[in-house]
C-alpha cells in the first residue's frame, strides 16, 4: 500500500486479514506507521477491523511485491512512486486514487499499471485509527496491453475476498469518468460557497451550474470514446438525498476550510486537459479551476 | 452658501461630506443617531491625502433635513439604498438627488420613491473609516457624474465644480452610462474572483503565463461583459482588463470590499454589480456563462453563512 491515509488504510487492514497475502504500508507520517506497528491498524464505523500489515516510511525497506495499490493525493503520485517503484520490478501497480492522470504518471516509473475507481470512504482519526464512513465498490481495469487482465482479476478477487468488493473489467475508463465528473462537478462547488452537498443540490441556481460543468465533462469523455459506467447526474442526485451525503463537506471544502493544497488541478484540471487535447472546450471547468486555485494562492499572501 | 445633504456616512459618504462642507452647508443623515451626534459634537476629520477637520451638521431623523438643500447625495451601499429611499420619501422637495452607488439599477431605485430630478455618478475615489468621525482619505482617483432623470450636462457640472471646489476630483460626462458600464464591468469581475478566491485585487488578476492563470478567467469575464455593453448599445469609457491590469499595477494590494463582505460575512453588493449584469445579459440575449457562474457562486456563499 502506497500511501496508507483513510483511503489506503481501508484497503491495507482488510487485505492484511487475508491468510494468503502479506501487506506492507508505506506512508510518511511516521506516528502513524509506528502507531500501526505496535497495535494494528484499527477500523471503525461501518466495519470494526484490525489489521496487522507491517507500515515503514522508509521505501528501502520495501520487499518484492507482487502488486502495489496506490492511495496518495494525487498530487503527491509521482514522488510516491518514484521511492517505492524498485518494488515493484516484477509487480502491477494499481491507482485506487482521485482524479485524471494517476495512471500516466505511475507508468511513467512501473511497468505494469492497473486504473482503479474506488467508492469507500473514512477518515484518519489518530495515528494508527480510521473512521470507516462508506462501503463502496471498486472496479479495477489495466491501463494499457502491458497489464494482463489475469493479474487485475487477481488483484479484484483478493479485495473482494477482504471485504472490500471488487471487479475486474477490460475498460475501467468508464466508471473512473463517472467518479472524476461528480467530484470535479461537485466538490469545488461545496469549497468556494462553503454549502455541503445537499445545499448546492437544492439550489437550482447552483444545480444548473452543477450541470453545465457535468455536461462538458461528458463531452471530453465522449471524445475519447468512453461510455460511462452510469450518468453522474444520478450520483449527485442520489447523494443529495438527505439519507446519503446531504450534509456532507465536500473533501475540497475540507481542504480548503483547513487551507490544505487541493486535488483540482487532478479533477476539473484533468478534464480541461484532456478536452484541449480532444479539442473540446471546457470554460466553466477551467474557470473552476482557476477560482480553487486563486484560493490556495490567497493562503500564501501575508 | 449650497445646502448640501449627504445621506450615508460611510468612507465615501464621509468622504464626501467632509469636502463638501469646506464649500457648502453640508447634513449628513446617519442611520444611527449616536453617529450624527458623533459627527455634530467632533466634526467630521479627514487623514491620508488631505488632513483637516469639517464642520457639519447631522442627523438620523430625514424630517429634521433642512427644507432648502439643492443637492442630496445618496452615498449608502448599494444594500442599503432601498431602504434608505423610502426613508427619504415625501422629503428633500426642490432638491437633486445624485447616487453613486456601484453596479447598475440605483436611479431606478431610488426615482420610485420620489419626483426629485437624479444625477447619476460613479466613483473611484477609495477611504478606510476610521470610526463615525474620522475616514482616511486613500485613493485620489476622480468621481464622475453625468444627467439622469430631469438634469442636463450642465447640471452635472456644477455638482462637478462643486466636488472640485472641495478638493476632491471630479468630471462632468453628458452620459454616465460609458463610465458606469466600464465600472460595473471591471466591478463585477474584479469583486466577484476576490470574493471568491480571497484573493485582495494583486497581480494575480493579471497573469497569463499559465493556462490555468488567473488571469485568463479575469479576461474572459471582461470579455463576456464587453459583448453585453456593446449588445446594449454602450459605447465603454475605458477598458476594464486596461483598468483591471492598471490596478494591480498600482503596487498596493486592494481588498474589494465584495471581499471584505464575505469574510465578515456580510450581504454583499452582488445583486446591483454582477446581478445587474447577468439581467443585462439576458435582456439583450448574450449568453454569459461565466458571469452567471460568478454571480451564481457568490449567491451561494452568502447563503452559506447560515451553515
Amino acid at each position: 500500500m502506497v500511501g496508507c491515509g483513510a483511503v489506503g488504510s481501508l484497503f491495507a487492514a482488510n487485505l492484511s486479514l487475508l491468510e494468503d497475502v502479506e501487506v506492507w504500508a508505506f506512508d510518511l507520517n511516521e506516528l502513524h506507521v509506528a502507531a500501526i506497528n505496535r497495535d494494528g491498524l484499527r477500523l471503525s464505523g461501518a466495519g470494526d477491523v484490525v489489521g496487522h500489515p507491517r507500515a515503514t516510511s522508509d521505501a528501502a525497506e520495501l520487499p518484492p511485491c507482487g502488486f502495489g495499490i496506490v492511495a496518495t493525493k494525487a498530487m503527491h503520485t509521482d514522488a510516491a512512486i518514484a521511492a517505492t517503484a524498485h518494488a515493484f520490478a516484477d509487480g502491477c501497480v494499481a491507482t485506487v486514487q482521485n482524479g485524471l492522470g494517476n495512471e500516466e504518471a505511475l507508468a511513467r516509473h512501473v511497468e505494469r499499471v492497473i486504473r482503479g475507481t474506488t467508492f469507500p470512504a473514512g477518515k484518519l482519526l489518530g495515528p494508527g485509527h480510521v473512521q470507516w464512513d462508506v462501503k463502496g465498490d471498486t472496479t479495477f481495469g489495466p491501463y494499457d496491453e502491458r497489464t494482463p487482465l489475469a493479474e487485475v482479476e487477481r488483484l479484484a478477487d483478493a479485495c473482494t475476498r477482504a471485504g472490500m468488493p471488487a471487479q475486474a473489467v477490460e475498460d475501467a475508463r468508464g466508471p473512473q469518468w463517472r467518479k472524476v465528473i461528480f467530484n470535479a462537478s461537485t466538490n469545488p462547488i461545496g469549497a468556494l460557497t462553503g454549502l455541503t452537498h445537499g445545499r448546492v443540490c437544492e439550489r437550482p441556481d447552483l444545480r444548473a451550474l452543477v450541470t453545465g460543468l457535468v455536461d462538458e465533462g461528458k463531452a471530453v469523455a465522449a471524445a475519447q470514446g468512453i461510455e460511462l459506467d452510469a450518468d453522474p447526474e444520478e450520483l449527485i442526485d442520489h447523494a443529495a438525498r438527505p439519507d446519503v451525503a446531504y450534509d456532507h463537506k465536500a473533501s475540497m471544502l475540507q481542504d480548503v476550510e483547513a487551507r490544505r493544497e487541493t486535488e483540482v488541478d487532478y479533477l476539473n484540471g484533468g478534464i480541461v486537459r484532456f478536452g484541449r487535447a480532444g479539442g473540446v472546450p471546457t470554460p466553466l471547468n477551467a474557470a473552476i479551476q482557476a477560482l480553487v486555485k486563486g484560493r490556495e494562492a490567497s493562503w500564501t499572501q501575508s | 452658501m449650497t445646502s448640501v445633504v449627504v445621506a450615508g456616512a460611510g468612507s465615501i459618504g464621509s468622504l464626501l461630506a467632509a469636502h463638501l462642507a469646506r464649500v457648502a452647508d453640508v447634513t449628513v443623515l446617519t442611520r444611527r443617531e449616536e453617529h450624527a451626534a458623533a459627527l455634530r459634537e467632533d466634526g467630521l476629520r479627514v487623514s491620508g491625502r488631505a488632513d483637516f477637520t469639517a464642520r457639519l451638521g447631522a442627523t438620523a431623523d430625514p424630517a429634521a433635513l433642512p427644507g432648502g438643500a439643492e443637492l442630496a447625495i445618496l452615498a449608502c451601499k448599494s444594500t442599503d439604498l432601498e431602504s434608505l429611499a423610502a426613508r427619504l420619501e415625501g422629503t428633500l422637495a426642490g432638491a437633486t438627488v445624485m447616487t453613486i452607488q456601484n453596479g447598475l439599477g440605483a436611479e431606478e431605485i431610488v426615482a420610485a420613491h420620489g419626483e426629485w430630478p437624479l444625477l447619476s455618478a460613479v466613483t473611484f475615489m477609495s477611504g478606510t473609516r476610521h470610526g463615525d468621525a474620522h475616514v482616511e482619505y486613500v485613493l485620489d482617483t476622480a468621481t464622475w457624474v453625468g444627467p439622469h432623470r430631469g438634469t442636463t450636462e450642465a447640471d452635472a457640472r456644477r455638482v462637478a465644480e462643486l466636488i472640485q471646489a472641495g478638493g476632491l476630483q471630479a468630471e462632468a460626462f453628458p452620459d454616465l452610462r460609458p463610465a458606469q458600464w466600464s465600472k460595473l464591468i471591471f466591478n463585477a469581475t474584479v469583486n466577484g474572483v476576490a470574493a471568491l478566491t480571497g484573493l485582495p485585487h494583486d497581480f494575480h488578476f493579471a497573469q497569463t503565463a499559465e493556462l490555468s492563470d488567473l488571469g485568463h478567467l479575469v479576461r474572459d469575464l471582461v470579455d463576456e461583459g464587453k459583448a453585453v455593453a456593446a449588445a446594449a448599445g454602450v459605447e465603454l469609457h475605458d477598458d476594464p482588463w486596461e483598468m483591471n491590469v492598471l490596478a494591480t499595477q498600482r503596487g498596493h494590494r486592494h481588498f474589494p470590499s465584495m471581499l471584505e463582505d464575505v469574510e465578515a460575512r456580510r450581504p454583499t453588493e452582488l445583486e446591483l454589480i454582477n446581478g445587474a449584469l447577468v439581467r443585462e445579459a439576458e435582456r439583450h440575449g448574450v449568453a454569459v456563462p461565466l458571469q452567471t457562474a460568478l454571480y451564481r457562486l457568490v449567491k451561494a456563499r452568502e447563503a452559506s453563512y447560515s451553515e
